[in-house]
């Protein structure tokens, strides 16, 4: 079970209503390599891994769900008041008739989220390095969302992301040397 | 000490159709590095400089800029 606290892991700020940059951050709510995805790999994952990485997903998975509020803060805070026409404008004008200014759970280009975007293959090997993987790219999607957005303070909270994307992947090679069962053990001859 | 970004010069055409970015580059943060990550490495001195950072060990710290306002010059 979970105990929610109610603020976010690290401040959100955005400098203006911009639903230009919020049509290209929802990659990283409802895409392939975005939070949501991520949150639900690793916590579907721990299943069918051995003990020792199991809580490490737990973690992980845990705060993807925070990462995913982060970003549900960004996009409200840059279409909350954008009037329709400043959404079709954006390119948001499909969205906006969909969902009015509500978020949704898809893609830059507006495709939905599906599991398919995700795996749990049942092979710990086969899964930490997916995760790796999944790390790496949501740490490049970062970098071509700050790329894209010339707003300071947004961006901050963009570059806490990208970091936690490193640490995150740091542990899941971490759990793959676990998973290796050699470490430390190497004979040289 | 390894760096965090690497580059690289890609061919380019005399007819290349857009203006040819003769450097380019891409990042290789801390974690492709660190291995095990070892004990008692040193941390922030702060929890806020820790939160600013997103984490508690400056060996794990990766900054970035976009490539296109830092003005690289390949090195
Ligand atoms: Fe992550």
């Amino acid at each position: 079970m979970w105990y929610y606290e109610k603020k976010l892991q690290y401040p959100v700020r955005v400098r203006e209503c911009n639903p230009r940059l919020a049509k290209f951050l929802i990659e990283q709510y409802g895409g392939a390599d975005g939070e949501l995805a991520a949150a639900l790999r690793y916590l579907n994952q721990r299943y069918s891994i051995p003990d020792k990485v199991i809580g490490l997903l737990t973690d992980i998975g845990t705060e993807e769900f925070a990462h995913l509020e982060m970003i549900a803060t960004m996009v409200y805070k840059l279409t909350k008041d954008a009037t329709p026409e400043q959404m079709k404008e954006a390119g948001l004008g499909a969205h906006y008739v969909n969902h009015d200014n509500a978020l949704f759970y898809e893609n830059a280009s507006g495709t939905p989220w599906t599991a398919s975007y995700i795996q749990a293959k049942g092979d710990p090997i086969a899964d930490i390095y997916e995760d790796i993987a999944a790390e790496e790219k949501a740490r490049a999607t970062y970098q071509w969302i700050i790329n894209m957005s010339d707003d300071p303070e947004l961006n901050d909270g963009l570059k806490y992301l990208r970091e936690r994307e490193v640490v995150h992947s740091q542990r899941f090679r971490e759990a793959a040397e676990i998973l290796k069962e050699e470490r430390g053990k190497k004979v040289f001859f | 000490m390894f760096s965090q970004r690497k580059f690289y010069t890609p061919y380019t055409s005399p007819t290349d159709p857009c203006p040819p970015i003769e450097v380019k580059s891409y990042e290789t943060p801390p974690q492709l590095y660190l291995g095990f990550q070892p004990p008692c490495l040193p941390q922030y001195a702060s929890a806020k400089e820790a939160l600013h950072r997103g984490t508690l060990w400056p060996a794990l710290y990766s900054p970035y800029e976009s490539p296109y306002k830092r003005g690289d010059t390949g090195e």
